[in-house]
């Protein structure tokens, strides 16, 4: 302790007061303030930075995520309107299958009608024509029956016996 | 540069710091100087060789008046010196500046005024006209003399005010690069930002704390690099030893002592003053403030007492077991310990590389430390438990 | 018989030695055990480090 006591020199320890004074003033002003100021502003642009860039990396999300709703969308809507498509077309074959039917039975109908009435045209005109020639074969017939007085009388005979009988 | 007539090297008087330099000059130059020296005085005790070996190293730890670069004996036995000689200011009844070549390596009185001052291990005396010393112990270590106040301009000033110039040259253009290349350092920039860097996240924001470190900066940089600058020159063979003497280490604890204690918030003097808080009634509290306090108060003044001890005692303690084992090869002169005390010596150095960084380190951390103790406010976190120890 | 105060001094530098070991042994232990806090451990080490060496510097000034 005694050694450290006499080696103590006042002088320098005021120099090194003063020089380190001087020299913290003059590293502050020119040396240390700059180079801090520098690199915070370094530290907060990459922070800066860093925060665009994930901003712009969940912008880039969102715009995927948008794109692939619209996609999305775009293709229901297709395949709604390939349903709607394919549902309408059953409709028509659906439809005009319908309508060939009605219209099918329709005439079927008619034809069968037109038939009827032709059918019938004919029963009668082969009725007139049948009656016509029954009614010929009968004058022919009983022109011939009755040629003979002696026919003539029989079959008075007989027809009044068929009425006694009755 | 002046030159003039030595007297034997083994004689008892100081020896000059130079000498000392011939050492490492001649471990690295590889001059025979004083190998030569040795070979004159081979009939000298081998106890005269220790002790000049020991008065060099402990001339070398202290601060000189001049200058000397290295110094060297030619074949007559003539010491040269090579250096410059700095200007002695003393405050004796007024202000007195002259060159130290008046005191001719402390052989020759300086008269000025009709004052008459003498150089005696590094330390100024006023003498008579004869120069005599009065010794008041057997020991005659010590002289009675009076002592003027010696504010000269030392090897250490020189080396400080080298250090600083150093120090502002490089960090103003490490800060102005910042301005011109856009935030990015350049060239040496890219060595000394990421120390700088460490300091601020590592040191002063881990010790300090977030909000109140900006104020501190400044001072934990400059003591930093001042520190490991002044610390790396010492391994120079420059020969000087700025951060292992006393006053220097003494003034940069002072300053911090002064930036702690001015910069103290309520909640460090309560700690201090009264640390136990409202957990206690006030009779009880007494009691054990009685013992407390005066701890405490202590303790304000051990912390920078150790800080200024430590830088010292390590830098001091570095020099000399460089400088002996150095001093071991003229002392062994053979083939075997030549080597060995070389290899010995340069892995000592890697060390005190090593230690150079450190102490710096240690001591602007600690200095952090107290500094965010000075500025803690009520959040007792782990720093602030540190405290207790 | 006095005994020299060296003797006392190289003692008290040998108790030093002998902590700042133990304290870097055990900051080791630390460290492995819990490499996360490496920062934490390391600062708390060289300032136990670190005062005990006062100690020592002490014990030698004194001696």
């Amino acid at each position: 302790m005694e050694k450290l006591v006499n080696d103590f020199s006042f002088g320098l320890f005021i120099w090194q007061i003063v020089l380190f004074l001087l020299l913290l003033f003059l590293l502050r002003k020119f040396a240390w303030k700059p180079i801090l100021n520098a690199v915070e502003e370094r530290e907060d642009g990459i922070k800066k930075a860093l925060a665009s860039a994930e901003d712009a990396k969940k912008e880039m999300q969102n715009v995927t995520a948008d794109s692939e709703k619209l996609l999305k969308e775009a293709r229901a809507e297709r395949e709604a309107m390939m349903k709607e498509a394919r549902e309408i077309k059953e409709k028509m074959i659906a439809d005009s299958k319908e309508q060939a039917k009605v219209e099918g039975d329709k005439m079927i109908k008619q034809a069968q009608a037109t038939i009827e009435s032709e059918k019938k045209a004919a029963v009668a005109e082969l009725k007139s024509q049948v009656a016509e020639l029954s009614v010929s074969i009968a004058e022919k017939v009983i022109k011939e029956e009755l040629s003979g007085k002696d026919k003539q009388l029989k079959l008075v005979e007989k027809m009044l016996d068929d009425i006694k009988l009755n | 540069m002046h030159r003039f007539l030595g007297n034997d090297i083994l004689s008892n008087r100081p020896m000059t710091y130079t000498t000392k330099l011939i050492c490492i000059v001649l471990l690295f130059v590889g001059n025979f100087a004083l190998a030569k020296n040795d070979a004159q005085h081979s009939e000298a005790p081998k106890k005269d060789k220790k002790t000049e070996i020991k008065e060099y190293i402990e001339h070398h730890l202290q601060d000189s008046h001049d200058f000397s670069l290295f110094s060297s004996t030619d074949e007559n036995g003539e010491v040269h010196h090579y250096g410059f000689p700095l200007p002695v200011i003393l405050w004796d009844n007024g202000i007195k500046v002259f060159s130290s070549s008046k005191f001719h390596h402390g052989e020759e009185l300086a008269e000025v005024d009709g004052n008459y001052y003498k150089l005696h291990h590094s330390k100024i005396y006023k003498t008579d006209a004869s120069g005599t010393l009065n010794y008041d112990d057997s020991h005659g270590e010590h002289p009675t003399n009076v002592r003027p106040l010696d504010f000269s301009i030392t090897k250490s000033v020189v080396m400080m005010l080298v250090t600083g110039l150093l120090l502002v040259w490089l960090f103003s253009s490490l800060a102005r690069s910042y301005a011109k290349n856009g935030s990015v350092p350049k060239g040496i920039g890219r060595f000394f930002e990421p120390i700088v860097l460490y300091i601020r996240d590592d040191i002063a924001i881990a010790n300090i704390g977030e909000k109140k470190y900006k104020k501190y900066m400044p001072f934990l940089l400059t003591v930093f690099f001042f520190i490991w600058f002044l610390n790396m020159f010492g391994l120079t063979p420059l020969g000087v030893n700025v951060t292992g003497n006393i006053a220097v280490t003494t003034a940069l604890a002072v300053l911090v002592f002064l930036l702690t204690n001015f910069t103290g918030t309520k909640d460090y003097w309560k700690h201090i003053f009264d640390p136990l808080g409202d957990g206690m009634p006030w009779y009880g509290k007494m009691i054990i403030y009685i013992i407390l306090v005066p701890i405490e108060i202590l303790g304000l003044f051990i912390k920078p007492f150790a800080l200024l001890i430590r830088l010292y005692a390590n830098m001091t303690a570095g020099h000399v077991v460089l400088m002996s084992l150095i001093g071991l090869i003229f002392i062994f002169k053979s083939w075997v310990g030549g080597p060995l005390s070389f290899g010995l010596s340069f892995a000592i150095s890697m060390i005190e590389l090593l230690v150079a960084l450190l102490q710096a380190y240690i001591f602007t951390m600690l200095a952090a430390l107290y500094f965010g103790f000075a500025s803690e406010e009520h959040d007792h976190d782990d720093e602030a438990e540190l405290a207790h120890l | 018989m006095e005994i020299p105060s060296v003797i006392g001094a190289g003692l008290a530098v040998i108790g030093a030695g002998i902590g700042i070991g133990m304290i870097g042994g055990k900051a080791m232990e630390a460290i492995a055990r819990q490499p996360e806090a490496y920062g934490k451990i390391q600062t708390a080490m060289l300032i136990a480090a670190a005062l005990i060496e006062g100690i020592g510097f002490a014990a030698i000034f004194a001696g």
